[in-house]
């Protein structure tokens, strides 16, 4: 068969390297130790491993299919009940933004979504500035949604490696220095990579600084409830700063807190000036969001909705989540102790102080690779590992791991 | 002084703007003609009794969850889906050289190819690269070119609004005066918004020029199945381009011929030359995915999957396509047969002539706005009807409606807010994007407006 052209159009298409988060999973998926173990993907699992379906999501699924609803589109922003109860879930019940109605929410898929529908928001309309400036470290997604948005990435001090702590007075100096009406991304509890947070009262500070350089905050909130296992507490920032007077933007992300990773529910939120922005924010984010996908899907959303707007439903999952952040605070305490146990000498008072899902072990990367290659440990580069993926099953080799990279 | 003190008000998008003034038309005979999904003759909404029964499989298996898909999505779907459109026995699936992305629906489908082609094609990052789609188009393709990076976007002829068929001249013209290495949308069939479909003949000689011209071929799959009743029929393009040797990306929408609409399941094929490029492509995909959605949703997915990929369940599934498309049909010919019945002046010949869910109904803005305002049927201001809308209940309203609008001399001037006044494109880019798939829609149809005078579209 005569295959038109004899070059391919691709022929000058580089090879993309594989994802260095979601790379790590597939590597694991191919060894075939059996001792081996995922750290890689932040994905909560059990004191078995295994995925774990809460159970409020599944009553809540039993719920709608019975009643039988349609398939029609949703609106552009999503689905009502659920855009109204993610801001209310962050901003809390009472908050005088949703009372004024100087807040547009919509709904968008997962927190990939919401932040790059955000990108794409800032970078058509807050023309003063293209920076946008990333803790270092950050997720590493972050960096290419807001380039593929067309803004550019800077960055301020934020972990210390010396200590494996929050660089406070580092993260202030750098703040200083920011440029007016750029934009600032902070991560709202469970700093991803580091599950570095700061105190509150250093969030009061933060605050205050960030107003006196005029910075736009875009907030990142991906693990409410799943840092201290409370949803107030972990929103504490993000409501202290509107509180303030900062007109943030938000993501949110349900994939952790509601474990539904793969049906994609998120939430992205601007806080306006007052209700008459917010309804010209809102068209324009429509405007955004049709030439993507034009509406967002039904199945996660109304499952989330229902959770959030039904009383038992919602109590259930308060419930499961402390669960499964208690889970993870138990994993800390047995990893050092197993570290202290095999007679490791080093500090490891920080896997204790991080909170949410992520640890950042300390480790090199030659360390890492170490780890990976001789014991089946898979974790990223940068010496991050998912909490969620350890074990009281597997908390022993993997001291075993770390002790032997380390001493 | 706020930060988005200057962000303007946008428009509404036309369509979902007109099924949210038709839900608040109190009036009794009230008819939606205007959102592309499929109603029974009951007028409501129908979930297919297979997705049904797929459903109910996926909440009995406990060993199921809700963890994250791949980047590229379900392998089982991507690999059926593709399948699906160009054949069991397709000698390039044979041939290892076709690969597919999941994304959110056909829009998103056509948002990861369009934002591929702009980052890999025709050089890199070549943006100035001619990006044509049809006069009229789906209102949208503009808006997801146009937002992935191209600056240049064109019409190609394609609705004689005079015989109410396909300017074949236009079209055979604009393909041999576009650039070489020009990006052209195909519609597979159903063409949105005129339901008017090239001739296997005429889809050969199109690609006899496009071959020559090196034109890439990008497909928008949105109805296979539910324009004919036949799979296999409804794919004939898509297949005859493979087969002809071209590399090709075809965007498949499962909203329709699935009644999957909010759950957003739709797959992007690739067809390349071999194994090797088509592997570079899709990684470069994966990236272009991952900084969009991340993966993408699995629901839907599941349902699709399941069904395509178990013998019975698909017999099923194309038997509940056809019963949409058979209502479609008996609806075509019953209107056309009314409308002649009434005497009403002109021809309806084009009516059973289109195929698919759409017609193109030769109504002009002016009876537009006087079917909206005095009959209150809602339409698209292109004259496009969701043939979907009718049933056997309000088929002789909408008949009579159509009688008494092209029988009077409809001259009603609006004002104000019911005309935005269309602005050429450069202008203000929010407005000027969403304005451009009108304005095609109103410069192929209606030769009495031109740019110079206030270029009316309606905004309603």
């Amino acid at each position: 068969m005569q295959v038109c052209d004899l070059l391919s159009w691709w022929s000058e298409v580089q090879m993309g390297p594989p994802d260095p988060i979601l790379g790590v999973s597939e590597a694991y998926k191919r060894d075939t130790n059996p001792k081996k173990i995922n750290l890689g993907v932040g994905a909560y699992r059990d004191d078995q491993g295994k995925p774990y379906v809460l159970s409020c999501v599944r009553k809540a699924e039993a719920q709608i299919a019975a009643k039988k609803l349609d398939k029609e589109y949703l609106a552009i922003g999503g689905l009502g009940d659920f855009t109204k109860a993610c801001a209310k879930l962050a901003l809390g019940d009472d908050n005088e933004v949703i009372k004024s109605g100087r807040n547009i929410t919509v709904q968008t898929i997962s927190g990939t979504g919401s932040l790059r529908i955000g990108a794409n928001f800032l970078s058509r309309f807050h023309t003063e500035a293209r920076d946008v400036y990333l803790p270092k470290p950050s997720w590493g997604n972050h960096t290419p949604i807001f380039r593929d948005a067309g803004m550019q990435l800077k960055a301020y001090t934020y972990y210390d490696p010396k200590t494996c702590g929050f660089d406070f007075q580092g993260a202030l100096n750098d703040i200083s220095k920011i440029p007016e009406k750029s934009v600032i991304m902070l991560h709202a509890c469970a700093h991803n990579p580091t599950g570095v947070d700061p105190r509150p009262e250093q969030w009061k500070e933060i605050a205050d600084l960030v107003k006196k350089r005029n910075l736009l905050v875009f907030f990142d909130m991906a693990y409410q409830g799943f840092a201290s296992g409370d949803i107030d507490r972990d929103a504490w920032a993000v409501r202290y700063f509107i509180e303030q007077g900062h007109n943030i933007v938000l993501s949110q992300s349900f994939a952790k807190n509601m474990g539904l990773y793969g049906e994609r529910v998120g939430g992205f939120t601007v806080v306006c000036k007052d209700a008459e922005e917010a309804k010209r924010v809102e068209s324009q984010l429509k405007i955004l969001i049709r030439p993507i996908y034009s509406n967002p899907p039904m199945n996660g959303a109304r499952i989330a909705a229902t959770i959030l707007n039904t009383p038992d439903l919602y109590k259930e999952w308060l419930g499961e989540v402390h669960g499964m952040a208690n889970r993870i605070i138990t994993m800390r305490e047995l990893l050092v102790a197993n570290l202290k146990k095999e007679g490791s000498t080093r500090n490891w008072k920080h896997v204790i102080d991080q909170i949410g899902m992520f640890c950042f072990t300390g480790l090199k990367p030659e360390q890492v690779e170490r780890l990976t290659k001789e014991f089946s440990v898979y974790m990223t580069k940068d010496g991050r590992i998912s909490m969620a993926g350890v074990t009281s099953g597997n908390v022993g080799y993997l001291a075993q791991g770390i002790h032997a990279v380390t001493k | 002084m706020s930060i988005f003190a200057e962000v303007p008000q946008a428009p509404p998008v036309a369509v979902f703007k007109l099924t949210a003034d038709f839900r608040e038309d109190t009036h009794a005979q009230k008819v939606n003609l205007g959102v592309g999904a499929y109603r029974t003759d009951d007028c409501l909404p129908w979930v297919l009794p297979v997705v049904k029964k797929v459903e109910q499989m996926i909440v009995e298996d406990n060993s199921l969850n809700h963890e994250y898909l791949p980047i590229l999505g379900l392998p089982e779907l991507r690999s059926a889906a593709s399948k699906v459109a160009l054949g069991d026995d397709s000698p390039a699936i044979k041939d290892g050289r076709v690969g597919a992305v999941q994304a959110l629906g056909g829009t998103g489908a056509l948002r990861i190819g369009a934002e591929f082609l702009r980052r890999w094609y025709n050089g890199t990052n070549n943006t100035a690269t001619p990006v044509y789609v049809s006069a009229p188009t789906w209102e949208n393709h503009n808006a997801v070119f146009s937002d992935a990076g191209f600056k240049d976007i064109r019409p190609y002829h394609y609705w004689d609004g005079e015989k109410k068929g396909l300017d074949v001249t236009g079209i055979m013209d604009d393909l041999e005066n576009a650039p070489e290495h020009s990006i052209f949308v195909l519609h597979a069939c159903a063409h949105n918004p005129t339901g008017t479909d090239p001739t296997p003949d005429e889809w050969k000689t199109i690609s006899e020029v496009m071959k020559r011209r090196k034109l890439f071929v990008f497909f928008d799959s949105a109805y296979q199945g539910f324009a004919s009743g036949s799979l296999d029929k409804d794919a004939w393009a898509i297949r005859y381009f493979v087969s002809e040797g071209f590399e090709l990306l075809c965007a498949q929408s499962f909203s329709k011929n699935f009644g999957l609409y909010n759950e957003r399941v739709g797959n992007l094929t690739v067809v390349a030359q071999d194994k090797d490029n088509l592997a570079r492509v899709l990684s470069q995909m994966e990236k272009i995915v991952r900084t969009t959605w991340s993966n993408p949703p699995s629901q839907g997915a599941r349902i699709v999957a399941i069904t395509l990929n178990n013998p019975d369940l698909f017999i099923e599934w194309k038997g509940n396509v056809k019963t949409m498309a058979d209502r479609v049909l008996l609806m075509r010919d019953q209107l056309k047969a009314k409308l002649i019945a009434l005497g009403t002046p002109g021809t309806w010949d084009h009516i059973t002539q289109q195929i698919g869910m759409f017609s193109f109904t030769g109504l002009n803005p002016k009876q537009v706005q006087y079917m909206i305002k005095e009959k209150h049927v809602y339409l698209m201001a292109s004259g496009r009807i969701n043939m979907c809308g009718l049933t056997s209940k309000n088929i002789d309203y909408v008949a009579e409606s159509i009688h008494e609008t092209v029988s009077k001399e409809v001259t009603s001037h609006w004002t104000g807010s019911d005309i935005t006044v269309g602005l050429p494109v450069e202008r203000k880019r929010c407005v000027a994007r969403r304005s451009w798939g009108e304005i095609f829609t109103f410069i192929s149809f209606s030769d009495s407006l031109k740019m110079e005078k206030s270029c009316c579209f309606l905004s309603w």
